[in-house]
Parts: C-alpha cells; sequence; structure tokens
C-alpha cells in the first residue's frame, strides 16, 4: 500500500511547504499537524480527501467526510485554539476497505460537549452559529468527543 | 482566485447578487457579509441571491445566510434564495432551513415573488 500513498504525500508537501509542521504517512493511517489558523481547514481537508478517494470512497461518503472534517478542524483551530497559531491542531486518520475513523485533537479547553443546544429547535434556527457538531454528527456514523470536548473522533461506515 | 465571487445587477428594484464558488468559513463567508451590508447601506432591501455556482457551503456560510436574512428582515426587506444546488438545498433540509428561506428554481419567478 505504502507506494500507493507516497507520491500523493509528495505532493501534499510540495503544495503545503511552509506552515505545515508534520506529516507522517504508513500504510493506511496518517497524521497531520497544522498551525491554528483558517487556511489549516482546507489543508486538513485535501489531504483527508486525497486519501479517502484513494482508498476508493464513493463520491456521497466522500462529501459528508469531506464536511465532517472541515467542521471539526474549524472548531478545533477556531473554537479551540482561538486561532492562535502557535497551538497546534494534530489530525490522525485510518482509511480501511470497511471504515473511515479521524480523531482531531486543539489545545483549547474543550467545551460542554453534552449539552450542545439542538440548531433545528426552532428557537434556534435563526442563529448563526452553533451548527458544525450538528453537521458531523449528521455526515459521520459515530462522533464522540473526550477530554473534555478537545479530542474528536469520528467514523464512517463504508 | 477569490474564494465567492459575488456579481450584482439589478432587476427592477431587486437587486440580484449572482455568486460563484464556496460560502465557507473565512474569506466567503465574510464576502456574503460585506455584500449584503452594503446593499443595505444603499437602502438595497429586495435581495435575491443567485446560488446557482455555489458548490459548496459550510456552516459558517450557512450561518452567514441566516445572518444575511435576519439583517434583511429588519430593515423590512425580503432575502430570498434562487437556483440552489442539490448539495445546497440537501444542507438547508437537514438543519430545516427550508423552512425559513424563501427558495426558487426560476428567476422570473422569484422576481415576481416580490412585494
Amino acid at each position: 500500500m505504502l507506494h500507493r500513498f507516497l507520491p500523493q504525500n509528495i505532493e501534499t508537501r510540495r503544495k503545503l511547504p511552509e506552515r505545515i509542521f508534520r506529516t507522517s504517512v504508513s500504510a493506511e493511517n496518517k497524521e497531520i499537524v497544522l498551525p491554528s489558523r483558517i487556511e489549516s481547514i482546507d489543508q486538513a481537508a485535501e489531504v483527508v480527501a486525497g486519501a479517502v478517494t484513494e482508498a476508493g470512497v464513493d463520491e456521497g461518503a466522500l462529501f459528508g467526510i469531506d464536511l465532517a472534517v472541515r467542521e471539526a478542524v474549524a472548531n478545533a483551530v477556531k473554537h479551540g485554539n482561538q486561532l492562535d497559531e502557535t497551538k497546534q491542531v494534530r489530525i490522525s486518520f485510518e482509511t480501511t476497505p470497511q471504515r473511515f475513523e479521524i480523531t482531531i485533537r486543539d489545545e483549547g479547553a474543550g467545551f460542554d460537549f453534552e449539552h450542545l443546544p439542538d440548531p433545528t429547535d426552532p428557537a434556534n434556527l435563526l442563529k448563526e452559529s452553533g451548527r458544525g457538531a450538528f453537521l458531523m454528527r449528521s455526515f459521520m456514523d459515530e462522533v464522540r468527543w473526550q477530554a473534555g470536548g478537545s479530542v474528536v473522533t469520528m467514523t464512517k461506515n463504508l | 482566485m477569490a474564494e465567492l465571487t459575488i456579481n450584482e445587477r439589478q432587476a427592477g428594484d431587486v437587486t440580484v447578487l449572482d455568486m460563484s464558488g464556496r460560502i465557507t468559513i473565512g474569506e466567503g463567508s465574510v464576502a456574503l457579509r460585506t455584500a449584503i451590508r452594503r446593499l443595505l447601506e444603499e437602502g438595497k432591501k429586495k435581495i435575491l441571491l443567485n446560488l446557482g455556482g455555489v458548490g459548496y457551503i459550510d456552516s459558517s456560510g450557512i450561518g452567514e445566510l441566516v445572518s444575511s436574512f435576519t439583517a434583511i428582515n429588519k430593515e423590512q426587506g425580503q432575502l430570498k434564495l434562487l437556483k440552489l444546488t442539490q448539495k445546497l438545498r440537501d444542507l438547508l433540509a437537514i438543519t430545516k432551513l427550508l423552512t425559513v428561506f424563501d427558495t426558487y428554481d426560476d428567476e422570473q419567478e422569484a422576481l415576481n415573488s416580490y412585494k
């Protein structure tokens, strides 16, 4: 499997030269470490989309994974690490023929993930924010937070 | 290239914003917010967002659509959406916002709906 991922990783490194702290690749899992800024959302999503496409994931599942990853990384960068570029977002993921699993860690204080308001409640429909976690749960089969909310693991059955 | 391109045109008393690209956290959401604020400052309160060229939106972009809707309503204006792509329609459906927004596939029908 390694040879299938290697060229893509080289391409990824070429496109993201300076601020990706580290990217490592093994046969079926990857780790990315990114600074806490908005551009990191695209960078993370690109690496994940490349890997899951390579793994043969269909377009419908890819759309959901891509959206959920963007939302989770956006939460980590903006809410977790408060856009402090010295703080890292660490992302590790694994793709098997049966499932895709990704864990995103930030250095923030976490949040009350057990009491997230329902954005589809009529009282919340016109709120500007609060839909990120809802979309993650909508498009992934499982979303679980740990470490007070600073670590999230999402799973999609393929 | 800009993340979100917005072209403005006038159709009677309705301002149409033809949008292409993506409305996501950062540049895309800010571009939409800036455009709506400017129109309201100019007294243009009947606004039709043509989203036919918008292939992607995230929770930040959805929030910006909601924020635009409430800002325009507050000024006694009307915001309507035109030509939602299937993905946008799906996202607005699962977030139950299709019940909030007035959406159209046909531009003339949309324009005729403004009071």
